[in-house]
C-alpha cells in the first residue's frame, strides 16, 4: 500500500519497543465478541491505474454533461474562470483544517476575512460568518437564531422558498418545535405580506425567490417590527440588486454556489450567513477576526469562539464545527477574479439573457410568464399542453430543464422553470425557442 | 497581512466573459430601477496576475499535511492522495445539475449507491445516509432519527441524551440543536465510561447515549458492549462517534458494539482532504431500528436502474440542499476501492502502531495520565514539566520546528492536554524526529524557558493577540482606515 511508510522491519522494531510482537496484538482491548463478529467487505484493492480507469468509465455514465443545461432551482451553470481551482489545488490550502493554531494558519485566515468583507459588502449587512454548509441549513440556522433571540416558537415563511430549502428548514423545525406558517404568493409571484400573524421569531423570505421573482423588501421591515427579517438571497443577483441589509434585513442568507463552485450534483456547496453587528453573540458559525502578534504586526485568528460549540458545548449557538472553507476559497477566487466591475457585468448579462429568452418564449403561442413580477436569471412559463412531454422532447433536443413535477408542489401543474445564465449563447437560446415553435402552440 | 483589498487597482476587468450577444436592453428596463442596487459593493478590481501572486503568497502562511507532521489529535490528518482530486474533476460528476433527470446521471447514482453500500458494511449495520456534510451534521441527522423514533413509539418522555465528559464539544451541541436536554456522566480513573454512573442516570427519561470509539482519549471502552446492552434494556439507543474511526478500520463494526447510529468522517477516515475546515462528509450508518426514519431521497436501485427515492413517509426529511457532499464522497469510494479489505486493515494497524511507539518514547518525557495501550491517538499533560511553562507554549514552539501542534487543551477531562495523533501515514524517521523535538522543547522548558514563551519565532506570524480579537471584533475589512 504506496500510502503506508513502514518496511516489515520498522513495524518488528517498533513494536519491539513497546513490548509487542504484531500487529494484532495492538488491538487485544477490542472486545472479543467483537473482534470475532467481524466480517470483510470481501473487496479486493485495486491499483491506482485500475480504479482510475473504473471511475471513470463511471463517470462518462453521466450523459447530462452533453445536454445544455438551463436548470437552476438554487444551483446554476456559471462559468469558472481558470485561476479558481489553480488555487483550490495549493496542497497548503486543501490539506490543512481548521485554523486553530493562527500562526501557521494565515492563510486560511485571511481568506476567511476576505470572505467576510465580500460577503457583508454584497448583503449590506455588518458581519459575514465564514461559511455554513449550504444555503438551506443556512436558512434553518437563520430560523434557530431568531428564535434565540424572540422565543416565540414559531416563523413565518414565504411558499415561494425553494423545496429543497423548504424541506431541510421544516426538518430542523419539526426536531426543535418550532411551528412554521405559510405566507402565501401574490399574483405577481411576490409574498403576500398584508397578514403577517403576530407573536412570531422571524419571517423568512427568499428573493428571487422559487419562480424568480424580485421580492418587494421595501418597508418590510417596518411592518414587522421586533420580528427578525431573514432573507435567503441569490448571491450574484447582489452584483445588481439592492442588497437586504438596505431594506434593514436582520439576517441575509443564501446559497454560493454561483461563485466559483462547480454544480457537482449538489454538492459540496457554501452556505452564506451574514447579520447586524449587535447580533454578532447570537451569529452560528466561525468567523475570522484582525488581530495583531507579539511584534505588533496585522494577523488573523479565530473570533467570538465563545459561542461555538468546542467552548460552550450544549449552550452554543450552533453545532457546527468543519463549514465550507474550501468552498469559501473558491467563492474569495472567483470574486477577486471576476472583480466588482466583473460581478456587476456578469449579473447584467444573465438578466439580459434571461430576458430575452423570456421574451421570445413568450412569443411563442400558447405560452406565457406564471407571474409578471421582476426576475432576475430564473423564470417560470406556462406552457401549452403536458409540461412533462414538452420537457422530454427538450431533453431530446439537447436541453436539460428541471423536471416539471418539482413545481406541483406550488400548484403550478404545466409549468417550466428556467435559468439562463452568461453561458448560454444567443443560438442555444434560439435554438430552445425553434425546438417550442415546432412542436406548435396548441397541441 | 496583506487582503485582497490592499492590492492595487485596475479601472478594467473584462475578458472573462463574452460580449453579450442578445439586444441589449439595460437592467433598469428589464428590473425597474427600485430593486437596483444604487452603490457598488465594495469588490476590488485586480488584475489577475496580481491575484494569482497575492493567493501564492497566502498559500505559504499555511501549514497543510503536505507540509510536514500534522499530529492534530482526533483530526486524522493523513495524507490526501493528489489521484482523488482528478478523479473529482471528472465533468461527468463535476457539472452534473443535482436536478437533472436520473437517467442521465446513472454513474453518480451508481457510485453513492455502492459507497452506501460499503460503509454499512465497514459498519456491520443494514443502511447508510450520504446526505450529513460533517460529522457534526451526522450527529445532528442522528439525534433527529432519535427524536422520530421515540415519537413515532409515542415515548415523548425521553428527552435527556447521555454523554461521557470525555466528549467532543459537538456531540452536546448536536444533542441541543435537535431539543435534547444533556446529562454528562463522568468518567472513571481508566479513562473509560463508568459503568455504575451510567447506570445511576438510566431511566425512561433516556433518548440515548452518545460515545466517541475509541474515545477522546485514544481509549477503547472495554464496556462497550456491556453499555450498549444496558442502554438498549432501558429503552434507549446508542449514537456511537465514528471521528476515530482509523483506529479500528478494517478490523471490528460499530454495528457489533451496538450502535443504533454511526456517523463517519470521510474527510478524516478515509482520506478526503480537511480543505481548512471543509467541506467535509459525515455519512450516518443505523440500525434496522432506524432505517425507516432516514432522509430523503434515498439511492435506489431496482437491478437495472439508479433512482432517487421520496417513498419514505416516516423519513424525518432532508437535512441538506440535495444528496450531501457528492464531490467529498467520490474521494472516499476511490480511497476504500483503492485500499480493499487488506487495504483498510493496514491502514488502522499503523495508524495504531505509530501512536502506541510515540506514546512510549513520549511518557518517558511527558506526563502521561493514562497510561495503558492506546488505539490511534493519545493524550499527555503539558503541566508539570517545568515552572510557568504551560501547554500553549509547548505547541508554539513546536511550530518553531515545522511541526504542527498536537489538539490541544482538550479532552477537558486531562489538565494541559496535549491530543496527538499521528496517522498511518507517518514513517518512522517521521516519528522519531517528533520525539527528538518534543525532547528539545522539555529540556528547552527547564533551561530556556523564554524560547517557548516567545515561541513561536519562526512562523509566518509571532503568537497573535487572541484575546483583543475576542474582544474587538474586527470580522471584516476596514476601508475607512
Amino acid at each position: 500500500m504506496r500510502y503506508l511508510h513502514h518496511s516489515a522491519a520498522d513495524r518488528r522494531e517498533m513494536l519491539a519497543s513497546i513490548g509487542l510482537s504484531s500487529i494484532d496484538e495492538l488491538f487485544r482491548d477490542i472486545p472479543k465478541k467483537v473482534a470475532e463478529a467481524f466480517e470483510p467487505l470481501d473487496l479486493p484493492a485495486h491499483s491506482e491505474q485500475e480504479m482510475v480507469d473504473e471511475l471513470t468509465s463511471l463517470a462518462a455514465l453521466n450523459t447530462v454533461t452533453d445536454k445544455i443545461c438551463l436548470a437552476g432551482g438554487g444551483i446554476y451553470d456559471h462559468y469558472i474562470p481558470s485561476l479558481v481551482d489553480h488555487f483550490l489545488l495549493r496542497t497548503e490550502f486543501y490539506t490543512a483544517y481548521t485554523p486553530y493554531q493562527p500562526e501557521i494558519s494565515q492563510g486560511t485566515l485571511t481568506v476567511m476575512f476576505e470572505f467576510q468583507t465580500l460577503i457583508s459588502e454584497l448583503t449590506g449587512m455588518d458581519v459575514a460568518n465564514a461559511s455554513l454548509y449550504d444555503g438551506a441549513t443556512a436558512v434553518a440556522e437563520a430560523a434557530f437564531m431568531a428564535e434565540r433571540m424572540r422565543s416565540k416558537r414559531k416563523v413565518a415563511v414565504a411558499s415561494s422558498l425553494f423545496e429543497h430549502v423548504r424541506r431541510v428548514l421544516d426538518t430542523y423545525c419539526w426536531a426543535s418545535g418550532i411551528e412554521v406558517v405559510e405566507l402565501p404568493t401574490l399574483p405577481s409571484g411576490q409574498c403576500d405580506l398584508s397578514s403577517i400573524p403576530s407573536e412570531i421569531s422571524a419571517v423568512i423570505l427568499q428573493s428571487p425567490n422559487a419562480f424568480g421573482v424580485i421580492e418587494a423588501l421595501d418597508g418590510v421591515k417596518d411592518r414587522i417590527g421586533e420580528t427578525l427579517l431573514i432573507v435567503s438571497a441569490h448571491p450574484m443577483s447582489l452584483g445588481v440588486l439592492a442588497p437586504p441589509g438596505e431594506f434593514g434585513a436582520d439576517i441575509v442568507v443564501g446559497e454560493g454556489q454561483p461563485f466559483g463552485l462547480p454544480m457537482s450534483y449538489g454538492g459540496p456547496l457554501l452556505g452564506l450567513f451574514a447579520t447586524k453587528k449587535e447580533y454578532l453573540r447570537q451569529m452560528p458559525g466561525r468567523v475570522a477576526g484582525r488581530t495583531v502578534d507579539t511584534d505588533g504586526n496585522v494577523g488573523y485568528t479565530m473570533a467570538a469562539q465563545t459561542r461555538e460549540q468546542h467552548i460552550r458545548r450544549e449552550r452554543a449557538t450552533s453545532n457546527i464545527c468543519t463549514n465550507s472553507a474550501l468552498c469559501t476559497l473558491a467563492a474569495t477566487l472567483y470574486l477577486a477574479a471576476v472583480g466588482g466591475k466583473g460581478l456587476r457585468r456578469v449579473a447584467e448579462i444573465n438578466t439580459e439573457k434571461a430576458h430575452y429568452l423570456a421574451d421570445r418564449i413568450c412569443s411563442v403561442d400558447g405560452y406565457d410568464l406564471a407571474f409578471p413580477g421582476p426576475f432576475f436569471n430564473e423564470f417560470v412559463v406556462n406552457v401549452p399542453g403536458d409540461a412533462m412531454c414538452l420537457h422530454q422532447t427538450l431533453l431530446d433536443a439537447g436541453y436539460q430543464t428541471e423536471p416539471p413535477e418539482l413545481l406541483h408542489g406550488f400548484g403550478l401543474e404545466n409549468a417550466l422553470r428556467i435559468a439562463v445564465t452568461e453561458r448560454r449563447s444567443r443560438e442555444e437560446l434560439d435554438r430552445f425557442v425553434a425546438v417550442l415553435e415546432t412542436l406548435g402552440g396548441s397541441r | 497581512m496583506r487582503t485582497i483589498f490592499d492590492c492595487p487597482q485596475h479601472d478594467r476587468m473584462d475578458g472573462l466573459f463574452p460580449e453579450l450577444d442578445t439586444p441589449k436592453r439595460g437592467v433598469e428596463a428589464l428590473i425597474g430601477e427600485a430593486l437596483l442596487r444604487k452603490t457598488p459593493p465594495r469588490i476590488p478590481n485586480v488584475c489577475e496576475p496580481t491575484v494569482a501572486r497575492h493567493y501564492t503568497a497566502l498559500s505559504k502562511l499555511n501549514h497543510g499535511i503536505d507540509d510536514g507532521l500534522y499530529p492534530l489529535g482526533s483530526c486524522t490528518m493523513k495524507y490526501n492522495p493528489k489521484v482523488n482530486e482528478d478523479l473529482a474533476r471528472l465533468p461527468g460528476w463535476a457539472s452534473a445539475h443535482p436536478l437533472s433527470d436520473t437517467a442521465l446521471v446513472q454513474g453518480t447514482l451508481k457510485f453513492l449507491h455502492e459507497l452506501t453500500r460499503l460503509l454499512a458494511g465497514m459498519a456491520g449495520l443494514p443502511d447508510v445516509t450520504l446526505q450529513p456534510v460533517a460529522g457534526a451534521h451526522g450527529e445532528l441527522t442522528g439525534m433527529f432519527l432519535f427524536k422520530r423514533y421515540f415519537e413515532d413509539r409515542g415515548d415523548a418522555a425521553r428527552c435527556r441524551i447521555l454523554l461521557p465528559d470525555s466528549a467532543h464539544g459537538t456531540n452536546p451541541a448536536s444533542a441541543a440543536v435537535a431539543g435534547f436536554s444533556v446529562t454528562q456522566i463522568a468518567s472513571n480513573d481508566a479513562g473509560m465510561l463508568d459503568l455504575d454512573a451510567l447506570d445511576a442516570e438510566l431511566d425512561e427519561t433516556v433518548a440515548g447515549i452518545m460515545l466517541t470509539v475509541p474515545n477522546t482519549l485514544g481509549i477503547f471502552e472495554e464496556g462497550i458492549v456491556e453499555i450498549a446492552e444496558r442502554v438498549h434494556a432501558a429503552g434507549g439507543l446508542c449514537y456511537f462517534d465514528g471521528a476515530n474511526l482509523n483506529a479500528f478500520l478494517g478490523r471490528a463494526r460499530a454495528g457489533d458494539m451496538g450502535a443504533d447510529v454511526f456517523h463517519y468522517n470521510l474527510h478524516k477516515t478515509l482520506s478526503t482532504p480537511h480543505g481548512g475546515g471543509g467541506p467535509g462528509a459525515g455519512p450516518i450508518a443505523v440500525s434496522e431500528r432506524l432505517m425507516d426514519f432516514l432522509p430523503v431521497p434515498r439511492i435506489a436501485y431496482d437491478g437495472e436502474q439508479y433512482s432517487l427515492d421520496w417513498g419514505h413517509p416516516r423519513s424525518i426529511g432532508s437535512v441538506h440542499s440535495f444528496y450531501g457532499n457528492v464531490l467529498v464522497a467520490i474521494k472516499a469510494y476511490a480511497y476504500i476501492l483503492q485500499l480493499g479489505d487488506e487495504g483498510l486493515r493496514a491502514v488502522s494497524g499503523d495508524a495504531v502502531l505509530n501512536a502506541n511507539y510515540l506514546q512510549e518514547k513520549l511518557k518517558q518525557v511527558y506526563p502521561l495520565p493514562h497510561d495503558q495501550l492506546c488505539k490511534h491517538e493519545f493524550v499527555l499533560s503539558g503541566k508539570g514539566l517545568a515552572d510557568g511553562i504551560s501547554t500553549l507554549d509547548i505547541a508554539k514552539r513546536l511550530i518553531d520546528y515545522g511541526i504542527h501542534p498536537p489538539t490541544v487543551y482538550f479532552p477537558l477531562i486531562v489538565r494541559e492536554a496535549l491530543m496527538i495523533e499521528p496517522t498511518e501515514t507517518e514513517g518512522k524517521e517521521s516519528l522519531d524526529r517528533f520525539v527528538e523535538v518534543m525532547q528539545t522543547i522539555a529540556d528547552e522548558a527547564r533551561e530556556t524557558p523564554e524560547l517557548l514563551h516567545e515561541a513561536p519565532q519562526r512562523a509566518p506570524s509571532r503568537r497573535l493577540d487572541q484575546t483583543r480579537a475576542a474582544r474587538d471584533p474586527v470580522l471584516k475589512y476596514p476601508f475607512s482606515e
